[in-house]
């Protein structure tokens, strides 16, 4: 308090000459504010900048009992051993097409209905429906794969609803087929309506005098989505894409963890459940972090290209 | 602009209802196959009821007399409200000194922050981080791991950056410090901002089951959702206890139970976060 009571003093001609203060002023003036930061900062260097370095076993033949310091340098053996496991291949294979799927069929569904609602007119129906479709994206994955087991699983209501009228669908939560679909309708059903609000953000901010005009000119509904709403939400897009594009690599890791009982390793394993299963149950912990930090590298990589390739086509981007 | 047409309402109209029914059936289904008794889950098919004809809390006295379900519940009520204060304390410190103009270090420490949005460490070094401090098998390490969020950080600190300038002059000139002024002045005028990082920070915590999964093999400290996890995916009760139970009832009424009271919480925070979300949060991260 002592040195706190000082600081009005030095703040009074704070305009005057902030270069020439020294070190040690400034040190007295935010001890406050630098003991404020010391938790969050302790936090993000032993969990975040430390497990960083900590990447260093993908290039050791890690062993618990001896340490990160003390196990052998090997190299890029891990990484050879890795691209060498056809497991692993599996893993990419499955994650590349259920990203895919999900581009393909999750992506867009925000943005058709972040447009349905605001076509809407009424703003109380639009109220409602928000209500309902936000609620989904706040429900642990264990809830949603559950209520979807209710329903089209093997005893799911509309699974023996439909047996009982002689039509077979079996169990389509437990078909290793049917299992990326799966996957990426429950991703659908979790968080369409919690991703229309940054589109809905969007569309608002679109100049009213612009549909104004088109309306004038004779633009009816369709021409009006087309060559006013789109092209005002397409720096939106763009950015989530950006941002989808560096986790492409990363697909519902908790999902494919629930599901892998029922349909098996070899339709749900993706990169994240490989590292998962061979690092920290099956102990290989050099390859398994070779392949997690391969993940991260080619994920910074194609988020740095993608902006690129935005900026490129005059787009934002996410940052210049 | 035009009306709408007829046939373009009436389309509007079933999309939009079909829509809202895909979201709300599963909720009713578990509600109703929860409060389902033997005879007529037994007579129904796969076991689920939307409607039963007799409800009957008969699932709810049996898993909430004193088993797993009633110690999950216990860990992850604690767990949600040591976590959610914790990591609000650390959020609103940090992005209070951060939105202070020309603190010492105040740059290289936002952009300290924000690197993390860029890449993250892993899972396995992660792992290894929580072992080596002696964390496995202990509550903190559902905790510590996942404290401070970058991204509510952010939202904090453009919150605070937007509160009059003059308010915190004129506290000085009274002869208020740093501290003093985050507690009097920057806290009070954003409690809305804090309530939705806050709640965002307590749905977090409550639906958490995996770093439960990871960290800690003593059943009996594992959170609700994973208890929830074993009754549905793995077929029957976490603990010796509840076997006797699950034979007493048809499983499907005793899972959804489980699973109801998995979602209570969620469903009560929902009216507060859905008031704030929109405004309070997206503002916040527009500004910033």
């Amino acid at each position: 308090m002592v040195v706190s009571t000082a600081a009005p003093a030095t703040e009074v001609q704070v305009g005057a000459r902030p270069q020439r203060r020294t070190l040690r002023d400034r040190l007295r003036r935010d001890w406050t504010l630098l003991l404020l930061c010391l938790p969050g900062v302790l936090y993000f260097v032993v969990f975040f900048y430390v497990p960083l370095l900590g990447n260093v076993i993908a290039f050791k033949d890690y062993a618990p009992f001896l340490g990160i310091d003390g196990s052998p340098w090997v190299g890029l053996e891990n990484f050879v051993m890795l691209l060498e496991e056809p497991e692993f291949w599996t893993a990419v294979g499955n994650t590349l097409q259920i990203t895919a799927l999900q581009l393909l069929l999750y992506f867009p569904a925000p943005i058709a209905l972040a447009l349905l609602l605001n076509s809407l007119v009424g703003n109380r129906v639009k109220r409602l429906v928000q209500t309902v479709v936000y609620l989904p994206h706040f429900l642990s994955w264990v809830v949603v794969v559950a209520m979807f087991q209710q329903v089209i699983g093997g005893a799911g209501t509309i699974t023996t609803f439909l047996a009982a009228h002689d039509v077979t669908i079996g169990n389509l939560m437990a078909d290793p087929e049917l299992f990326k679909l799966m996957a990426t309708a429950q991703v659908i059903w979790k968080d369409t309506g919690w991703g229309t609000i940054i589109f809905l953000a969007a569309i608002t901010a679109i100049d009213v005098s612009q549909y104004e005009a088109a309306a004038i000119d004779g633009a009816d509904w369709k021409r009006r989505l087309w060559h006013v709403t789109l092209p005002g939400i397409r720096p939106v897009i763009i950015m989530l894409l950006i941002l989808r594009l560096g986790d492409i690599l990363s697909v519902g890791f908790e999902q494919m963890v629930l599901q892998r009982d029922a349909v098996g390793a070899e339709a749900s394993e993706v990169i994240d459940t490989y590292i998962y299963y061979h690092g920290v149950i099956n102990g290989d912990w050099g390859m398994s972090t070779a392949a997690g930090l391969m993940k991260g590298l080619i994920g910074a990589a194609l988020i740095y290209a993608a902006n690129k390739l935005a900026h490129r086509f005059g787009e934002q981007g996410i940052y210049r | 602009m035009e009306r709408p047409t007829v046939a373009g309402r009436a389309l509007k109209t079933a999309v939009l209802t079909a829509i809202v029914l895909a979201v709300l059936y599963p909720f009713g289904l578990a509600v109703g196959t929860s409060l389902t008794g033997r005879a007529e889950s037994v007579a129904n098919g796969g076991g689920y009821v939307l409607l039963p004809a007799h409800p009957t809390l008969e699932a709810y006295r049996l898993i909430l007399s004193g088993g797993a379900v009633t110690r999950a519940v216990l860990t992850s009520v604690g767990i949600t409200l040591c976590g959610t204060a914790l990591s609000l304390l650390c959020t609103v410190f940090l992005g209070y000194a951060l939105s202070r103009r020309g603190m010492l270090g105040g740059r290289p420490i936002l952009m300290m922050v924000l690197a993390t949005f860029l890449f993250t460490p892993g899972m396995i070094p992660t792992y290894l981080m929580v072992k080596e401090l002696g964390m496995l098998n202990t509550y903190q390490s559902v905790i510590v791991p996942v404290l401070v969020n970058a991204f509510n950080v952010v939202v904090v600190r453009a919150f605070f950056q937007g509160l009059p300038d003059e308010l915190f002059e004129a506290a000085r000139m009274d002869g208020a410090g740093e501290w003093r002024m985050m507690w009097r002045i920057a806290i009070p005028l954003s409690k809305a901002v804090i309530a939705v990082v806050g709640l965002f920070y307590a749905v977090g915590y409550w639906n958490s089951w995996f770093s439960a999964l990871l960290y800690i093999d003593d059943h009996d400290k594992h959170p609700i959702q994973l208890v929830l996890r074993q009754y549905i995916f793995r077929g029957g009760a976490a603990q010796g206890t509840d076997v006797a139970i699950v034979r007493d009832l048809p499983t499907a009424s005793v899972q959804m139970a489980v699973l109801v009271i998995a979602l209570v919480p969620i469903l009560l925070a929902y009216p507060f976060l859905q008031k704030y979300f929109t405004k309070g949060v997206l503002t916040g991260a527009i500004k910033g």
